[in-house]
């Protein structure tokens, strides 16, 4: 009985709590309706401010389409993204792998030189990589948008520290087992290091979906263009449909909301995973 | 003891080709390109055929006297002096708020606050233009409430423009930092909080006294986070108001980007000039936190 008094006590006392967390979740989740609601009504209805769900969302569907390439764009944005993802994971776990599992005092100390290149802005670096691409006759490919995102310190100090819970014992056990040490990378650190996987593929893939002034300057064919750079483009008119432009904004958002939803935890850990 | 030597020098090599492609990596699209950039920041002339530019230090005097730069430099700054604080203390509340083992529907909070974390850049910032356009919700809601007799340009005014950014920019990373603080609260013992309140502790003197010291190194580091992302501001003033009015919202990278690719000018020598002034922005604020960090241990 005392019990029950206490805990409806504990929850009186939390109503301020409780305000302030419902109206900073309505905050944050009211764009995403806002979003979802104007991709279905006309530009009009948009301006005018309508909060409800209207009947022009196959039609805003159709105009997108039919003014841009936007099945070009997605594919695209997966393309780029599953490719950043696969190879940023693989180059940065195998150097996380040995910077932590080999360490000895110069791979610390590269590491350390490694690391500042965390300092150094994209909008320094980005006119010589264009340069170079350009003389690469890589314009407009996926080699020109994933290169200087596969090997990132972040990525590679995240699977650093991570490593460190890998169990040694293992590796000698393995040696001993006749395996090299290429074996041991493939059969026995990457399953172990599943659940930093997840969360590095997560962060991955998310970063290159969203990439924007990279693409922007290395890719300026429209076919090669990307999502963020498509809906980008249909704001930028003079005059803009709204109900057109939220329909793109809806199909940028779907992929990695679907992701944020499923990965919601590894996502976390993702952001988080380097500074442990 | 030869061959086990032998052994450990083979692992050793192994290690080694293990951090190669990663590091090659690093070293052709980071640190040469920055050193690229310096070399680029003392040339003038188009693209293709640049040479020294005469005085050598042309690009940088040229810099400081270009007021549009000027005006994007202090934009960055206004960004960072007013969004980032807001944004890190708002965090702080919500974590500590989340942090409660008596809330209820704590997982269903945690994940709406950090939603936002799931829109591209590019995406949140035609949101809230669409929101914050003149013939848009906002000003439908304020006028709707009597609040305004007409609608207001906000995009199109400088100090409602600089504001609409700085909305939708803590609307954006508030729930992403609130990730950190809420992984550093965790790790603080519950029955730290528990001898608080015996000893009599209020809710305020436990934060400030508890969770504040404790959170220490996590604040610096989203601090730090977070200037270097204000620093590099580039979809927001793109794409939310386009730099305008009058270059009044636009940002240093945004400016840079305009000047190296944006109205056909290809300005390269400049550009890097720019770029290489925001990189020593950077380098200065991590070698502090550098500092700060090594602290720690």
């Amino acid at each position: 009985m005392t019990s029950k008094k206490n805990k409806s006590a504990i929850q009186r006392r939390l109503i301020p709590s409780y305000i302030f967390l419902i109206i900073w979740s309505f905050i944050s989740v009211f764009p995403f309706y806002w979003m979802i609601v104007a991709s279905s009504n006309s530009s009009y209805e948009v301006s005018q401010g309508k909060l409800t769900f209207g009947s022009h969302f196959i039609e805003n569907f159709i105009n997108l389409t039919h003014d841009y390439n936007l099945w070009g764009a997605m594919g695209n944005s997966f393309k780029y993204a599953i490719a950043q993802t696969v190879l940023c994971l693989f180059i940065c776990s195998l150097a996380g792998y040995g910077f932590e599992l080999y360490h000895d005092k110069h791979k610390d100390r590269l590491f350390g030189v490694l690391l500042l290149a965390m300092m150094v802005p994209q909008v320094a670096t980005m006119i010589p990589l264009f340069v170079m691409i350009a003389k690469m006759k890589m314009l407009n490919t996926v080699v020109a948008f994933i290169l200087p995102a596969i090997s990132t310190p972040f990525m590679i100090m995240m699977f650093r520290q991570n490593s460190r819970n890998f169990p040694v014992d293992i590796m000698e056990a393995a040696r001993i087992d006749g395996l090299n040490e290429f074996q041991i990378f493939f059969r026995m650190y990457m399953p172990v290091m599943k659940s930093t996987y997840a969360a590095a593929a997560v962060i991955s893939f998310m970063n290159a979906w969203n990439a924007y002034l990279w693409p922007k300057v290395v890719m300026p064919k429209s076919e090669a263009q990307t999502m963020p750079m498509l809906i980008a483009v249909i704001a930028g008119g003079y005059s803009i449909d709204y109900g057109k432009l939220m329909m793109g904004v809806l199909f940028c958002s779907i992929p990695t909301m679907i992701i944020f939803f499923l990965l919601q935890k590894q996502f976390a850990e993702g952001i988080t995973g380097a500074v442990k | 003891m030869k061959k086990q030597k032998s052994v450990l020098a083979k692992q050793q090599r192994a290690g080694w080709i293990f951090l190669l492609p990663a590091t090659l990596l690093i070293f052709v699209m980071s640190f040469y390109p920055m050193i690229q950039a310096f070399i680029n920041s003392f040339k003038t002339g188009p693209s293709s055929r640049m040479v020294w530019s005469e005085p050598i230090f042309k690009n940088y005097i040229r810099m400081f006297q270009d007021k549009i730069f000027l005006t994007t430099l202090g934009n960055t700054y206004l960004y960072l002096i007013i969004q980032v604080p807001i944004m890190l203390i708002l965090a702080i509340l919500l974590a500590q708020l989340l942090n409660n083992k008596d809330l209820k529907c704590r997982g269903l909070f945690r994940t709406m606050v950090f939603l936002p974390c799931a829109t591209s850049l590019v995406s949140y910032s035609l949101i809230f233009k669409s929101l914050f356009a003149k013939e848009g919700l906002i000003n439908m809601l304020l006028m709707k409430l009597g609040l305004i007799s007409q609608n207001i340009n906000f995009i199109g005014e400088t100090n409602t423009a600089r504001m609409v950014i700085i909305l939708a920019l803590i609307w954006r990373w508030t729930g992403y930092n609130m990730v950190f603080y809420l992984a550093g609260l965790q790790n603080i013992e519950y029955s730290v909080y528990e001898a608080a309140k015996i000893d009599g502790a209020n809710g305020w003197k436990t934060f400030w006294h508890i969770t504040v010291p404790l959170l220490r190194p996590t604040i610096i580091m989203t601090f730090i986070m977070s200037i270097n992302g204000t620093l590099q501001l580039f979809d927001e003033s793109m794409n939310l108001t386009s730099g305008g009015p009058a270059n009044s919202t636009m940002t240093m990278s945004h400016y840079i980007y305009d000047n190296s690719f944006g109205q056909g000018v290809g300005n390269f020598g400049y550009s890097s000039a720019m770029a290489f002034l925001v990189f020593i922005m950077v380098a200065i604020l991590a070698f502090i936190n550098l500092k700060v960090g090594d602290k720690r241990d």
